[in-house]
């Protein structure tokens, strides 16, 4: 799932100083799961704004509903009454979100109301971690399922560096050596003679280095 | 949760009392403050008790929907560290109130109007000492700045 944090209320009061009234559009899906920007937390933002608006002279109404998908215009097209008579739209969906909203709705201001980190998972309870970047051309199988382009510092394919010490990453000792848990890994499925293979350089255009992608299924298309 | 009712401290005329909330665990300050009450322990009477199952019930809306309706001060009074019912719904308590005291100041309220206590039910003397010391620090620290201005005139 794609993984945010929120910004804090003195950042949420600034991106709205100049609106008097103002719509909080939660999204029920990736943001909601990682505690960021569901219903709930689209409220407790509503009340930390409201009352610092209030405290500074310049009240502010604000309007709340969470979508099930901000990423998706089905459930977008729902929203017009709601942004029609707001002067502004905060969007707790990821950037995918916000950027959704802004298209569909080309005369409002559209402003982020968390910051999008990365797509990762649930390690513990409210706590998250980086699995996947999107290069574009998957190549977990040759790790055991462990990926070095998200996982080492260096995303290097030909691992490891050699600047490990006890499993943990010379470039931060918080994170773990990618390349030693791919080894563990190949070890234990019984596949290390893919550690023997040099993977030639990665083609990167494929990834984000050539601008923003997009996928066409045409067997899916209408 | 419903309208937190800031007319429950009654007002004399004139002079402005703190309204503070205590949201007591079922299992330790409830007792306590009842044992307090058996014993005819005096405490300051502007205090409104919310019962509560567990202070880890309490979530993060309900106490700033506390302030934001105009209620001066809030404690969560919960049990001791290593004696919740719930295992550890006080520690999570305590997690929450820490996050929530630094909010309060960001918003401009003030962390020092939200604290918590830890106490067992047999504690009545400290759950008095707590409910006057959070009492006397909302009373000079002023009425909730988002409060209607009448009040704060009606202190001065």
């Amino acid at each position: 799932m794609i993984v945010a944090s929120p910004k804090s209320v003195t950042e949420l009061k600034q991106l709205i100083d100049r609106h008097q009234k103002v719509l909080f559009v939660g999204c029920g899906t990736c943001v909601t799961v990682c505690l960021a920007g569901g219903e709930r937390e689209v409220g407790i933002a509503g009340y930390g704004v409201r009352m610092a608006r209030k405290l500074a002279g310049q009240p502010v109404e604000i309007e709340q509903v969470t979508i099930e998908r901000q990423c998706d215009n089905e459930f977008i097209k729902d929203l017009a009454p709601a942004v029609e008579r707001n002067q502004a739209v905060v969007s707790f969906g990821c950037a995918a979100g916000v950027q959704a909203l802004a298209e569909r709705f080309p005369g409002k201001p559209v402003y982020p109301a968390l910051d999008t980190q990365f797509m990762g998972i649930l390690e513990e309870q409210a706590t998250w971690t980086e699995k996947c970047m999107g290069c574009g051309e998957c190549m977990l199988a040759e790790f055991g399922g462990i990926c070095p382009v998200t996982r080492c510092a260096k995303h290097m394919l030909n691992g490891p560096c050699g600047g490990s010490t006890t499993d943990r990453c010379e470039v931060s000792a918080d994170k773990p050596c990618a390349w030693q848990l791919i080894y563990k890994r190949l070890q234990s499925i019984g596949q290390l003679e893919r550690l023997e293979k040099i993977h030639p350089l990665k083609d990167w255009s494929k990834a984000w280095h050539g601008g923003a992608r997009k996928v066409v299924r045409p067997e899916h298309r209408i | 949760m419903s309208q937190v009712q800031t007319s429950a401290v009654p007002q004399s005329a004139g002079k402005w009392k703190p309204e503070v909330i205590i949201f007591c665990c079922n299992y330790c300050a409830y007792a306590a403050a009842d044992l307090a009450g058996a014993r005819r322990m005096q405490y300051p009477p502007n205090v409104r008790v919310v019962h509560v199952p567990c202070t880890g019930k309490i979530a993060l809306e309900h106490i700033l929907a506390s302030f934001e309706k105009g209620i001066d001060g809030v404690l969560v009074a919960g049990c001791l560290e290593g004696g919740c019912h719930f295992l550890e719904g006080n520690l999570r308590a305590k997690r929450r109130t820490e996050h929530l005291r630094d909010m309060l100041d960001e918003i401009g309220v003030g962390r020092e109007r939200l604290r918590m206590v830890n106490l067992s039910a047999a504690m009545a003397p400290t759950f008095v000492q707590r409910v006057s010391e959070i009492v006397s620090t909302v009373e000079s620290l002023g009425p909730n700045p988002l409060k209607a201005r009448g009040a704060r005139e009606a202190q001065t």
